[in-house]
């Protein structure tokens, strides 16, 4: 067989290319589908946005002059051009409510939601995955029954609600952790005055500046917040858990590992785990990418001042920009977390790769 | 063994660190001493600049940042005070007005105040054609001529005006923030392409006042920063903290546990809560929004004088503002506010259902429907459902269109409403700016486009016109407000509109918290006098 004639074996990297290729391509189809969509729905709804901004006052000449200026005159696909054109020069609009370039209030408050969700992701990972095992290790146990009550308490119970309850309590009457907002007063003071502001995330600045007293404050102010965000999480990842560890506890390798006499924290935590982790990141990525929507009514309680909030105040402002804005960062980081938990995935199981 | 011993001894210290992290929240409630603590939804701030702010987030900074040269005194706001200015006359024709400069006094940033200052600003306020700039150009104010009304020499200002208004009218809306005087200076050394510096004040402040903006973050709150000898003598409280706190349970928690000195968006439910608590008090206030029904008298309907009586027979004033208000709004029947020049505080009308009746007999009309727009907001919701209530019992048939603000606001302005259920809040401390829009429409033609109130109602106001633009050039302060008086009282009779209530404020405080003055009707909250 003379060199030649051998069958091509193409190099990876092409492949590997076409595959970032492929995912870069689908994270921009998908924006721009969630752009035009939301474009879309801000216009079409039955709210004259220059009204609200002019109020009761302005003259029908001033109206129309706002109107012009905002370019709300021109034809829609023109104005859908226009804005999607500036988005990619990264100029998400000025906030009709605050007068504020969005993209300075957005990257402001998604470090707030992102420290928010991933306390809260970790709690609910760190709670839910043994919840889960525990339930699907002993079916129908009493500490099954109690895994499940406690998820479907956390499915079902109106987070607002909840959220009341736990400030009530833990602050309230009981003292156990800091009240709504990020900082006490007089540490938030501090912080915005001897700009400590350098990720936004208030843990991480604050450890970075070794201001390990401010630290505890604000971790003592993330932490119900968090938990109340985590424990909804738990609920659902605990439920994942448990049906993928009951199916996996079933196959013969599991009962091959028993015979052998392997202990049997080794045959779940290593054996079984490892195959349960592959569709369990999906999950908790999902949950992680709902939290990072910014839970509006958790924000809305805990003074939090994140995306969910931002959002939700500008809808009632009808500040369509500050809304538009803020859908693209949750869709960005929505698509991200897909990338990432995609990866992770191949990481974890070989034949994915 | 289900876990692993070595994952046992991380998850047992991570419960600990846990509940460490967790102690020591309950060592720092209390504010600090000489900080006044702060909740408010804060969400309408759209521009700190002072001659931009135009909402009441916006305008509670601008009045502790900077001075006019005339002010309300916060403790009593009735007539005009000595701000930047120590004396003014007004020449015998009534059109020039000179305003003598205070000495010795400096903006934050050492520079001394002049009256090149003075005329600057409002040259400035004018120039930037911004939302509040309205309250100058009634004074034939514009942006081509304003250099030459408005002069400085020496330590004098000199205001000259189109006509002869009245000087308490200028007084007035003198008052108001966008009169306030900026450091030139410093303000011209922020000029970006010729915007005045109107980018770089929206965020910052280079005035007079008692505090200076520190910090400023649209949604999250705002920090203020007492001057050191400040000519009104140095503020009690060194820092002021607003923090934007929009959930009222959650401003009501913050303040019961000491985390806040004032709360001040509290619900009537939060407020009948925290009542009987020692720690707590409840100052209560009237602001300047006024609530009101009116009638478009396109339908003839609307026209006919004892229906109009009926109706206003048929409103449970005091029972709505004590049940469904519960203290958030107080019966108010005129369209001034009370604390304005003129203002009646009389309430003549209460729910009747004979004499509404009788009325409705007399009047002729029979099996009366009214369709009337109301905002899908809750508290509007329930005034509007027990209006149709009591409607019913005199024999009126209410349907209540209900609808989102900014759609309503398009109809009332279109002419296209039957009757509405709406709101006004006043734009300067002067009786005309509610006057000049219930009680004035020279055309009522559909496109006349003039938009006030009474246009939108297609009400001619007919002689009640003259008495508007006379009492607007009366130069007799008293003889003024005796004119307002008249001119509301035949208003509230004739006209097709309803005033019923006029905005309440529950500040809800630390009961070591003194000397808070919101501003009531017509001025913003003053924060160098509170004291704790």
């Amino acid at each position: 067989m003379t060199p030649a004639s051998a069958p091509a074996t193409p190099s990876p990297w092409p492949a590997r290319l076409r595959g970032l290729f492929g995912a870069l391509l689908s994270l921009a189809l998908t924006l721009l589908g969630l752009l035009f969509v939301t474009f879309i729905i801000s216009r079409v709804v039955p709210i004259d946005p220059v009204l609200s901004i002019m109020g009761q006052r302005a003259s029908d000449a001033q109206i129309e002059e706002a109107r012009i200026a905002l370019g709300l005159d021109k034809p829609m696909w023109q104005q859908f051009l226009i804005y999607v054109w500036n988005v990619l020069q990264g100029d998400l609009g000025t906030s009709i409510g605050s007068g504020e370039p969005v993209l300075q209030a957005v990257s402001r408050a998604f470090p707030a939601t992102l420290e928010l969700a991933t306390l809260a992701t970790i709690l609910g990972v760190l709670a839910g995955v043994p919840a889960g095992v525990l339930a699907a290790t002993r079916p129908g146990s009493l500490a099954d029954q109690i895994v499940r009550l406690v998820g479907l308490m956390g499915y079902s119970m109106p987070v607002f609600w909840l959220g009341l309850i736990g400030l009530l309590l833990f602050y309230g009457i009981l003292d156990w952790v800091g009240g709504p907002g990020r900082l006490d007063a007089i540490y938030d003071m501090q912080f915005e005055m001897e700009g400590m502001s350098r990720s936004g995330m208030i843990l991480l600045d604050t450890a970075l500046a070794g201001n390990w007293e401010m630290f505890s404050n604000a971790f003592s102010h993330i932490i119900l917040p968090a938990a109340l965000l985590g424990y909804v999480s738990m609920a659902y990842i605990s439920r994942m858990t448990r049906s993928f560890m009951m199916n996996e506890l079933s196959q013969e390798y599991i009962t091959t590992a028993r015979v052998k006499g392997m202990p049997e924290w080794r045959v779940i935590w290593v054996h079984a785990m490892r195959n349960v982790l592959v569709p369990l990141i999906t999950v908790i990525a999902l949950s992680y990418a709902y939290l990072l929507e910014g839970s509006v009514l958790t924000e809305t309680i805990f003074a939090w001042p994140g995306l969910g909030s931002y959002i939700t105040e500008a809808l009632g402002r009808n500040d369509m920009p500050a809304v538009l804005g803020g859908t693209i960062v949750v869709g960005v980081a929505f698509v991200t977390l897909n990338l990432l938990s995609d990866l992770l995935y191949k990481l974890v199981d070989p034949r994915a790769r | 063994m289900l876990i692993d011993p070595t994952l046992r001894r991380v998850g047992a210290f991570a419960l600990s660190a846990l509940m460490l992290g967790t102690a020591p929240a309950a060592l720092f409630a209390e504010t600090p001493a000489d900080t006044l603590v702060i909740a408010d939804a804060i969400d309408d701030i759209v521009s700190l600049d002072p001659h931009e702010a135009y909402e009441f987030s916006g305008l509670d900074v601008v009045n502790n940042v900077y001075d006019g040269l005339i002010e309300l005194d916060p403790a009593q706001p009735t007539g005009p005070q000595p701000g930047l200015a120590e004396s003014w006359a007004v020449s015998e024709d009534g059109m020039t007005f000179t305003f003598k400069m205070k000495s010795g006094i400096t903006f934050s940033s050492g520079n001394p105040v002049t009256a090149a200052d003075a005329a600057y600003s409002l040259q400035r306020a004018v120039k930037i054609n911004k939302s509040p700039a309205f309250i100058l150009n009634q004074f034939g104010w514009t942006a081509e001529n304003v250099d030459q009304m408005v002069t400085a020499e020496g330590d004098t200002v000199t205001l000259k005006t189109d006509k002869a208004y009245a000087p308490t009218f200028l007084y007035n809306c003198l008052t108001a923030g966008v009169a306030s005087i900026v450091d030139m200076k410093t303000v011209m050394e922020h000029d970006v392409n010729g915007d005045m510096g109107n980018e770089w004040l929206k965020t910052n402040s280079a005035g007079t006042g008692a505090y200076i903006l520190r910090s400023y973050k649209p949604n999250e709150g705002y920090i203020l920063q007492a001057r050191e000898g400040h000519w009104r003598g140095d503020a009690p409280m060194k820092s002021v903290f607003m923090r934007h706190v929009p959930e009222a349970a959650t401003q009501r928690l913050l303040l019961e546990k000491g985390d806040i000195d004032i709360a001040r968006e509290l619900t009537p439910v939060d407020i009948e809560g925290i009542t009987g608590n020692a720690d707590l008090k409840i100052q209560k206030d009237v602001g300047g929004q006024i609530f009101y029904l009116s009638f478009n008298q396109k339908n003839e309907l609307y026209k006919n004088q004892k229906f109009l009586e009926a109706m206003r027979y048929a409103i449970d004033y005091q029972g709505l503002a004590e049940t469904v208000l519960k203290g958030s709004m107080v019966p108010h029947q005129a369209f001034l506010p009370n604390g304005y020049l003129g203002a009646l505080e009389d309430t003549p009308f209460s729910f009747d259902v004979e004499k509404a009746k009788a009325a409705l007999a007399e009047s002729g009309v029979s099996d009366p429907k009214i369709v009337m727009d109301v905002r899908n907001a809750t508290d509007r919701m329930e005034m509007a459902q027990s209006i149709q209530n009591t409607f019913g019992q005199v024999g009126i048939t209410v349907e209540l269109n209900i609808g989102e603000g900014a759609e309503q606001l398009k109809r009332y302005r279109a002419r296209q409403h039957d009757a509405t259920l709406q709101s006004w809040g006043p734009d300067y401390p002067d009786p005309q700016t509610n006057a000049g829009s219930f009680a004035w429409n020279d055309n009522n033609a559909d496109d006349a486009g003039t938009g006030t109130l009474a246009w939108r109602n297609a009400y001619d106001p007919g002689p009640l016109n003259d008495m508007t633009a006379a009492a607007v050039m009366e130069r007799d302060g008293d003889k003024r407000a005796a004119m307002y008086k008249d001119l509301q009282e035949q208003h509230r009779t004739t006209s097709p509109f309803i005033v019923m209530f006029q905005i309440g404020y529950n500040s809800a405080m630390r009961s070591n918290v003194n000397a808070f003055y919101t501003g009531g009707a017509i001025d913003s909250a003053a924060y160098w006098l509170v004291t704790k």
